[in-house]
């Protein structure tokens, strides 16, 4: 029973109608990409952490605006701050919508440590659309509004708490996913671009080119590859810029990306080119272009995608653990590697554990993007039989 | 070697009025074995050894043999669809005369294959399954410049009544149809530049019993209604047997016999065909007399037995079949068998079979 | 108690595969007898259930699979009483096992795919052979080189060592005949094993089936989808359509007297080599069925060949569903062109 049967049996209860002829129509007509979508949709789990991940993109693009603070504002009162709580009901028991109360420092008598208490006699409301830390957005329009927070510069809220410096962590992780989602995305261009022209001219040409690529990449597979991404970090100059290290870094860690996806192109090609449709095709007149570009591209790419998807949480960990060990992004630029800096001492760690809330962020990135993987890896040849 | 081909490819057609509408001689394709790091070559496979036969105008032939004797590579040498390792490939092209395919390159190849086309086996390898019937009718008409636009669209429609399909299908993708429909549309693209000649490589063989007989007929009526040619390529002689006006044998790369269906059914020359004749499960449960069962295994084309190729299964070998090769040659009039004890033979055909 | 040379009986098997999309019924209400030293052939279509009834008589169907309702009842040889009740085993218990392979073997259409590549044809009959009976490693391999050399294989004690990949697909399909021989089954399910091969591979394979089945006295269900090979080998013969059998009798029955007009369109559908050797001129058309075989998932009323049968008739068959009906001695048949003889109009009168 071939796979597509069992999407159009799918196909029909969705529309729950049993064999009208319009819906059925519908299904015959679909294409390729549709087919693909449909039955992505049924991996539930895949289609949950799409959404997801498409939630997280969205509040870092728009991360000054998601943020309630900015991102490098020390509050020197609010040193290493607990996470905030937010009440629905106050003192009175009384329900109100969500606020917080205003917080109390005091010291811990024997370390002497700041220790807060909540005040409860005085309330702040959360509110949408507050004015707060004024920015630039996207670094053209100036403005000051947050899409939620107190209104209140003597009360910020700190949903995940400061860090040692009394910088927002929720904020920072808003801002350091910029960095951290995008350094994924960016590689995997990189390694696309190369890997379906290195792929592609191997698995075309065949030969002694096929050769030396072939051996390249049987050389790159070989090396260690944390080792390597490290060596050449720390090769880069502190001096420079750090969109310029930033950039330098995603080439670093897409050298070992191309590797993988060249030899699926190539493979592709190579058993592609025997499939009776792609003769066919030779027998029809269609030139060689025609014949890569319409027959035998579209065959596989959904398996470049599939691919594709696979790299990104290796690129987004790899990113995290360079800059973790200080070798790849370095303050102020942040990203949650960056941020997890501050992790290294173990005392930090020990007394506000709140910093380390890049790490579950960057586990969640990372699984959502395996279970996205897994849906469009089921999905990606609707035909197969 | 080259003494014995001559023979044969001389005489082919002495007693053809007008010459076949295709024509091969002494065709070969060998695939080189590599070993190594180097790709040295170590020997060749010989799927095509020395093939010489020629198809007439209006007529079906059937072209038989066990898996990997060749006959779906000659098939494909044909159109040039793999390259011949040598061999020439004579085809009457309404437009261009008289031509040797094996010797034209690009534009003259694109050329020559309107009037030369090709259905495959496999229903679903066959057709792109990311392209929509008009596509995948459309290519052969947009690729060799014959319609565009709306002219092409109303084509495709024509050659989907044709082969039995609503046009209105036409937007439909392949997924949309079952394994008999998807050869009624590759019957569709193969026809849709109105070619001469059609080579069916084992058209049927991947479909059922009812619905292989829809498919042969679909055939029989578009050869009568396009005056089509067909090279019949399969391994079920029933079916190659109802088709086919005539019918040629292959065992390991090389034609073993060629004769007229009947003749070769009723009166095989070679013991290869008989066995093969034989062999055929028929449906008809009464007990028969006879039947021959083949000893050992077919042999490899990449180290083939000495002399006659059949020679360590043959009932009837005698000593110079395992040393010198047989000829080619017309025994009789349309009858070609290769053969040494072909003349003094009595074989069996299936009627005595039976 | 059945009569003493029935092996198997099936009856009233329903196999249900269920989907996501739906439950497509592969076997809908079967009957069989497996009688030993008999040779049963199932034919049909792709898509007719004829496999599935196969696997449901080893406990072997695929996952989203159920053997629904009926039973399987399969009589030991050397007594008279027991019976087992296969259909009520876990298709992994130890009584299943017991049975498969041992008892009731299967050869399957693809050589390649019933044996291990990674280890020798004799290693692989050995482990057979060691798992259902109590013998030594060394009384293991003669009884592996003896079974090879049964199976007509040359030099069986040189390919005992060798492995599959190193044999071609005939001498394969021998081996996993020999496999399948090798704990003298009482039963032996053939699927398709000759499909895969050449014509004159073919006619060797049946063969030796033959002559293995009077050596072994054993029954086989032979599976095929072609008529030919069916007429060859087969006594009995069931024409399976859409999960039924709609026609069973002995095969000569079959091929001279069918009354099925599904049997009849399949049998005038095959070009038969007769016609044409007999005919002058211009070569003649085969008879079709019209239409194609419908989605397993769809449940037809009435009679399940009517969209498509030749000698339809309206307001019978699309509404009724025919009851199984011994028109003669042995050939039964579900169809309502036909009444059994003896109640013949009091039985068409009531449904009706």
């Amino acid at each position: 029973m071939s796979n597509v049967t069992f999407l159009k049996k799918w196909f029909n209860r969705r529309k729950e109608v049993e064999t009208d002829e319009r819906q059925e129509e519908d299904f015959y007509r679909a294409g390729q990409w549709q087919l693909v979508w449909w039955k992505f949709r049924q991996h539930k789990l895949a289609r949950f952490s799409m959404s997801l991940l498409a939630v997280m993109y969205f509040i870092t693009i728009f991360a000054e605006f998601m943020s309630p603070h900015d991102p490098s504002r020390r509050f020197r009162d609010y040193l290493a701050f607990p996470p905030t709580s937010i009440h629905i009901r106050d003192e009175t028991g009384r329900f109100r919508s969500p606020f917080i109360y205003s917080m109390k420092m005091g010291r811990d008598p024997v370390t002497a440590r700041p220790v807060y208490e909540e005040d409860t006699s005085v309330i702040y409301p959360i509110g949408l659309l507050v004015r707060g830390d004024p920015y630039k957005f996207w670094g053209l329009f100036p403005t000051d509004i947050h899409f939620f927070g107190t209104g209140q510069d003597n009360m910020p809220i700190f949903l995940m708490g400061t860090d040692a410096l009394g910088r927002d962590v929720l904020s920072r992780i808003f801002h350091g996913g910029r960095i951290s989602l995008s350094v994924g995305l960016i590689g995997v261009t990189i390694s696309f671009i190369l890997g379906l022209l290195l792929g592609g001219i191997s698995g075309f040409f065949g030969g002694l080119i096929d050769e030396i690529i072939q051996r390249i990449i049987e050389v790159l597979t070989t090396l260690p590859q944390i080792p390597l991404w490290m060596a050449l970090s720390a090769a880069l100059p502190r001096e420079w810029p750090q969109l310029r290290i930033y950039f330098y870094t995603t080439i670093i860690l897409s050298i070992f990306g191309w590797t993988g996806l060249a030899r699926i192109v190539r493979g592709r090609l190579l058993s592609m080119r025997e499939e009776d449709f792609v003769l066919a095709a030779k027998l029809d007149g269609e030139n060689e272009r025609t014949i890569i570009t319409r027959y035998m591209l579209p065959g596989f790419a959904s398996y470049i995608i599939v691919s594709l998807t696979g790299a990104l949480p290796g690129m987004i960990l790899g990113e995290t653990a360079l800059s973790f060990l200080g070798i790849g992004l370095n303050p102020p630029t942040i990203s949650w590697g960056v941020m997890l800096q501050g992790a290294q001492d173990i005392m930090n760690v020990a007394h506000y554990p709140w910093v380390l809330w890049p790490v579950p962020v960057v586990v969640l990135a990372v699984l959502l993007f395996n279970f996205v993987g897994d849906g469009l890896r089921d999905a990606a040849d609707p035909y197969i039989t | 070697m080259t003494e014995q081909m001559k023979i044969p490819v001389n005489n082919i057609n002495e007693h053809q009025t007008q010459p076949p509408l295709l024509e091969i001689k002494s065709l070969k394709k060998y695939f080189p074995i590599q070993q190594g790091f180097f790709k040295r070559v170590v020997g060749h496979v010989k799927a095509v050894d020395d093939v010489s036969l020629y198809v007439n105008e209006g007529e079906t032939l059937g072209l038989v043999g066990e898996s990997g004797c060749g006959k779906t590579t000659t098939g494909r040498c044909i159109l040039k669809a793999i390259t011949p390792s040598s061999g020439e490939i004579w085809f009457n092209d309404p437009d261009m005369g008289r031509v040797n395919v094996n010797e034209l390159e690009h534009e003259q190849l694109v050329q020559v294959r309107r009037n030369m086309r090709m259905i495959f086996q496999d229903p679903y390898a066959s057709l792109n399954p990311r392209m929509t019937l008009q596509d995948i009718v459309g290519a052969p008409l947009r690729a060799m410049k014959i319609a565009k636009g709306k002219e092409l669209e109303d084509r495709v429609a024509e050659m989907l009544r044709r082969v039995g399909l609503r046009p209105e299908y036409m937007r439909r993708y392949p997924h949309a149809f079952s394994g008999g429909q998807r050869q009624r549309i590759g019957l569709a693209r193969a026809l849709a530049p109105n070619p001469k000649f059609l080579v069916c490589d084992e058209p049927v063989s991947a479909l059922d019993v009812s619905v292989q007989a829809q498919i042969l007929n679909l055939l029989q009526e578009l050869q009568e209604e396009m005056g089509l040619t067909y090279l019949f390529v399969a391994h079920d002689l029933s079916v190659v047997a109802h088709i086919s006006e005539r019918v040629a044998v292959m065992y390991v790369g090389k034609m073993v016999e060629m004769a007229p269906t009947q003749e070769l059914f009723m009166t095989p020359k070679h013991p290869y065909t008989e066995a093969l004749m034989s062999a055929i499960p028929r449906p008809d449960p009464t007990p028969r007399e006879k039947r021959i069962i083949l000893t050992g295994e077919v042999a490899n084309p990449a180290n083939p037995p000495s002399g006659c190729y059949f020679h360590p299964r043959c009932a009837y070998v005698e000593d110079i079949c395992k040393t010198k090769e047989p000829v080619y040659e017309e025994i009789s009039p349309g009858h070609y068998v290769k053969c040494h004890r072909a003349a003094e033979l009595k074989l069996s055909g299936v009627m005595n079979l039976a | 108690m059945p009569a003493n040379n029935v092996i198997a009986e099936i009856k009233n098997l329903h196999t249900n595969f269920y989907l996501r999309e739906g439950v497509a019924r592969a076997v809908a209400g079967v009957n069989l007898t497996l009688e030993k030293g008999r040779t049963l052939g199932i034919v049909g279509e792709s898509g007719c259930g004829k496999s599935v009834t196969a696997h449901s008589l080893m406990q072997l169907v695929p996952s989203p699979g159920k053997i629904e309702e009926g039973e399987i009842l399969f009589y030991p040889p050397g007594s008279t009483t027991e019976v087992i009740e296969i259909h009520k085993l876990e298709p992994n218990s130890k009584e299943m096992r017991a049975i498969r392979g041992n008892q009731i073997s299967m050869v399957f259409q693809e050589p390649m795919t019933s044996m291990l590549p990674v280890r020798t044809v004799g290693a692989q009959i050995m482990e057979a052979i060691i798992l259902h009976q109590q013998v030594s490693k060394a009384e293991a391999r003669t009884r592996a080189i003896e079974i090879l050399s049964r199976v007509k294989l040359p030099n069986a004690d040189r390919i005992v060592d060798t492995y599959p990949f190193q044999l071609s697909g005939g001498m394969r399909q021998r081996a996993v005949i020999a496999m399948a021989l090798s704990c003298n089954p009482n039963l032996l399910i053939a699927d398709e094993p000759t499909t895969a091969l050449d014509v004159t591979t073919e006619a060797q394979i049946l063969d030796l089936l033959r002559a293995l089945q009077q050596d072994f006295d054993m029954g086989i269900m032979y599976i095929t989808h072609n008529l030919g090979v069916i007429a060859e080998i087969a006594d009995d013969v069931a024409v399976m359509y859409m999960g039924k059998v709609v026609e069973q009798t002995d095969t000569s029955s079959l091929f001279f007297k069918p009354l099925h007009p599904y049997t009849q369109a399949l049998l005038r559908s095959i070009p038969q080599l007769d016609d044409v050797m007999a005919r002058t001129g211009k070569n003649k058309r085969l008879e079709t069925i019209k239409g194609m075989v419908p989605d397993p998932y769809r449940i037809l009323p009435g009679c399940v060949f009517h969209p498509r049968c030749p000698q339809f008739m309206e307001g019978i068959c699309d509404q009724i569903a025919p009851e199984i009906i011994e028109v003669e001695p042995d050939h039964i048949v579900r169809c309502h062109l036909y009444t059994a003889p003896a109640e013949a109009h009091t039985a068409k009168d009531a449904r009706l």
